[in-house]
């Protein structure tokens, strides 16, 4: 019959309303009206020249960008369900939910819990065109999750464990439990000058510098895009 | 993958930072971009309609994508116009929109389509104009409720991990086809209704006569026998209703469903015939109870799908009843008063007052006639005409109204039907094509070492054979490779997973010999060169293990040497060895072909007791001796 579902809590006055009704044989509006909700939020980014000189891509760069963000999230900005399902396109054996995450935190900057074009832009910005130094702060700061300054050996173990949780059930050799753990404990090893249980900034990126094989891997960044 | 989210790989890789400074091995070499930076405007031009507008139209609406600087993204230098990569036939209308102020929603176009394009350029759609507001909503509502069919019919049909004995109780109430023990369950309860309908009505046949009293009813010549059918039924649906009672996850909802009313009603006068005594004025009110009994009918409607939509459709169609009753309510009082007056004058007329007179009108506008009070006189004939006229329009008219909403609603339940047998195929074609993507990455990896081992050497005309992939694959699977190394496992398939696991329960623990420690350095080196992948082998270890358990000892030792800082440096440079060994051994690339394609497992034994050359892991004895070379390759 009608839905006229918060304006008459009374009884009475929702007795009279349906004799009313019945009177009156008006057709029932649409139920769907009340949930229809305005389309979401529609963000514009702020113009190309302003994220030009934010970023160190170019203008053809932000437009290829762009265009890409904008079709899978025409709204303007990603939420974090939005980023998971993305991201999980990659990752087709394995669960990269967890890591998402944190990727989603760390792009974020503003902890506003979306993720706007110029956010996405900024990060890999960083990532993609910042030099070594900046690259491995913004992995310090992916990894620091709670963004006091050290890393921990529980923030480690979950990041750890959301990148294992990404290869899935079949690999070879199987994964064992303890695989992250160990993981962690030669990690610290590496990275832990002082021994104190945390990495901060500065042992981490020292550490980093040493080992040639994080270098190297730094340099895959230059031809992502 | 998608090719929709293709655009966010450089992005993926980009996220890939998080790995670098965690992982211990070095990552592999990143796919060149061979092709030169082309512009990346494909020029296809299936959008190659051109609209030209004034610049001042786009900027009436400024809080749209065209209004806006957002536009500038889209500009295309080269041919010095904004190229957008979307359907035409609705640009026609967003562009009108732009023009005239009012936004259309042409008919044939799907409604979802159509709600993606006007969020692309970032038109609300309630700006769309009268003319088109009505159909647009109408096939919203169509869409939302096949939407919410959908979802409803998945959440039945995933499987909850861990469910209380509560919940999995609900749900056999709710779907009997989950379990065995629900389908009975069902089945029971239903043929129980039947059986007590069956004997209320058999009841009251007369039986044959009692030689000395008149003709008796079965029900009280055979009383025993009906009482203990009765107790039975009832005992059976006391049960059924407490049982549904306790698994409800809403016990107070449940109470008030109409479902559990109908259940109440149907067993109470049992229960109220129980308590009473038999005492003559209290019976006279059981027997009408027992009228209620009647309702256990309905029950009914748990079991079948057309009864749940007819009382749907008459709950939707509430209104048109209601008005349907009005009217006739109406038009009996206007005729049954007229026909009153009109018969006043007759004698022995059995219109003797109004409401007397509402029984004529009822059955004459109903057309039945029974004949009982006919009209006598000219006047009364008239208006008995009259009424029996104005009484078929005015019964007709709310009927197809009441029809059209069954048969949408019918037809919607056996589309929903449909829908939910094929989304099994649907979903079944959907994984096939999952697992291909991910096939396809293993199935590259082994072409794909080679690629890279070719690009090393160089040698150009083996480079066609790699360039079966796209840029984008390969950039892909280099993402996957990337992971691979930072975790130290491989990606491989359901297959040969379970062909692992069955071997490591077959074999459990190995040999007492273990891999001594001086073998360390080698052992580094097969560490990260996983890439011979189903065909490693532990050196100067003569294990008769399985690979896993292999691989497993070879993984603990490996973490056990990462403990002495001082190897860290000695496990970069031994790669860095391994590399510079890799070059002088490329030349003999077209031999590694023919080794690394093969995917076969190795058999395990021959491996175990041959005695293996110093860091060389025995691949098949297909080609032993080249098998140095293929070492130096495989440490890749």
């Amino acid at each position: 019959m009608n839905r006229c579902p918060r304006r008459c809590r009374s009884p009475l006055g929702q007795a009279a309303r349906s004799l009313y009704q019945l009177v009156t044989g008006s057709l029932s509006p649409d139920s769907v009206d009340d949930e229809f909700e305005l389309s979401t939020v529609c963000h514009r980014p702020e113009g190309l020249e302003q994220l030009q000189e934010q970023t160190k891509f170019t203008r053809k760069e932000l437009q290829v960008l762009y265009r890409g963000f904008k079709n899978e999230c025409p709204s303007g900005i990603v939420n974090e369900e939005n980023f998971k399902q993305i991201y999980s396109q990659f990752f087709p054996q394995g669960d990269s939910s967890t890591y998402a995450t944190f990727l989603f935190n760390a792009f974020d900057t503003n902890h506003d819990g979306s993720v706007s074009f110029e956010d996405f832009v900024a990060g890999l910005s960083v990532i993609l065109r910042g030099t070594v130094d900046d690259r491995l702060n913004w992995a310090f700061n992916l990894y620091d999750l709670n963004k006091d300054g050290c890393i921990t050996k529980e923030e480690m173990l979950d990041i750890m464990k959301s990148i294992y949780d990404m290869m899935g059930k079949y690999t070879y050799p199987a994964l064992r439990e303890e695989a992250p753990r160990e993981h962690v404990e030669s990690f610290f090893q590496k990275m832990d000058r002082n021994k104190d249980g945390v990495v901060t900034i500065e042992e981490f990126i020292e550490s980093c510098q040493k080992d040639e094989n994080i270098m190297r891997s730094m340099q895959l960044f230059d031809n992502v895009i | 993958m998608a090719a929709g989210v293709a655009a966010w790989l450089p992005f993926a890789r980009a996220a890939a930072i998080g790995w670098m400074p965690v992982a211990n091995c070095p990552m592999p070499l990143a796919p060149a971009d061979k092709n030169k930076r082309q512009d990346e405007l494909i020029v296809l031009n299936v959008s190659g309609r051109r609209f030209q507008t004034w610049r001042t139209t786009l900027e009436r609406y400024p809080d749209t994508l065209l209004g806006s600087t957002e536009k500038e993204f889209f500009f295309n230098e080269d041919t010095k116009e904004y190229f957008f990569d979307r359907d035409p036939e609705v640009f026609r209308c967003v562009l009108n929109f732009y023009r005239t102020g009012k936004l259309h929603y042409p008919r044939y176009e799907c409604i979802s389509a159509y709600d993606d394009e006007l969020a692309f350029y970032g038109i609300l759609p309630e700006i769309i104009g009268d003319c088109c507001y009505e159909e647009y909503k109408d096939r919203k509502r169509e869409n939302a409720e096949r939407l919410m069919d959908d979802n409803d019919s998945e959440n039945n049909q995933e499987s909850m991990p861990s469910l209380s004995f509560r919940q999995t109780m609900w749900r056999a109430f709710e779907n009997p086809h989950t379990s065995t023990l629900a389908l009975v369950f069902y089945y029971v309860t239903g043929f129980f209704i039947a059986v007590s309908v069956i004997t209320n009505v058999v009841e009251t046949v007369p039986c044959g006569t009692v030689p000395g009293s008149k003709e008796l009813p079965c029900g009280e010549r055979y009383s025993v026998a009906f009482f203990c059918l009765d107790t039975a039924c009832v005992m059976i649906f006391t049960v059924e209703y407490l049982l549904r009672l306790f698994a409800a996850p809403s016990r107070y909802r449940f109470i008030r469903s109409v479902m559990s009313i109908i259940d109440v009603v149907a067993i109470m006068p049992y229960y109220i015939g129980l308590v009473m005594t038999n005492n003559e004025d209290v019976s006279g009110a059981f027997v009408t109870l027992r009228v209620f009994r009647v309702f256990r009918i309905f029950k009914f409607s748990r079991h079948s799908q057309g009864l749940r939509i007819l009382g749907y459709t008459l709950k939707s169609c509430a209104s048109e009843l209601g008005f349907l009753l009005f009217s006739l309510t109406m038009a009996i009082i206007i005729f049954a008063t007229v026909m009153f007056y009109a018969e006043k004058g007759s004698s022995a007329s059995k219109f003797t007052s109004i409401p007397a007179s509402f029984w004529y009108t009822i059955v004459t506008m109903t057309t039945l006639g029974y004949g009982d009070m006919v009209p006598k006189t000219i006047a009364g004939k008239i208006f008995g005409s009259i009424c029996s006229l104005s009484g078929v329009l005015v019964i007709a008219l709310p009927v197809p109204v009441i029809v059209s909403n069954f048969s949408r609603i019918y037809h919607q339940n056996q589309r929903a039907d449909k829908r939910r047998a094929q989304k099994k195929a649907r979903l079944a074609r959907i994984r096939v094509a999952k697992t291909g993507s991910s096939n396809a990455y293993l199935h590259s990896k082994r072409n794909g070492l080679l690629n890279e081992a070719l690009e090393l050497t160089g040698t150009p005309e083996e480079e066609h054979m790699g360039k079966t992939t796209s840029l984008i694959e390969s950039q892909h699977h280099h993402l996957l490779h990337c992971l691979e190394k930072t975790t130290n496992h491989e990606f491989i398939d359901e297959q040969m997973f379970e062909q692992n696991c069955m071997e490591s329960s077959m074999q459990n623990y190995p040999s007492t010999r273990s891999p001594s420690l001086s073998s360390h350095p080698g052992l580094t080196t097969t560490c990260c060169s996983r890439r011979s992948k189903k065909t490693t082998h532990l050196p100067n270890s003569n294990l008769p293990a399985t690979r896993l358990r292999s691989m497993q000892e070879l993984s603990t030792i490996h973490i056990q040497g990462s403990e002495q800082p001082s190897l860290t440096t000695s496990r970069s440079s031994l790669n860095l060895k391994a590399d510079d060994g890799l070059r002088p051994n490329c030349k003999t690339s077209q031999i590694t072909t023919a080794i690394i394609s093969i995917p076969t497992p190795p058999a395990l034994t021959p491996e175990g007791e041959s005695r293996p050359p110093p860091a060389s892991p025995g691949p098949n004895t297909n080609i032993p001796s080249i098998a140095s070379n293929v070492v130096k390759v495989s440490a890749l």
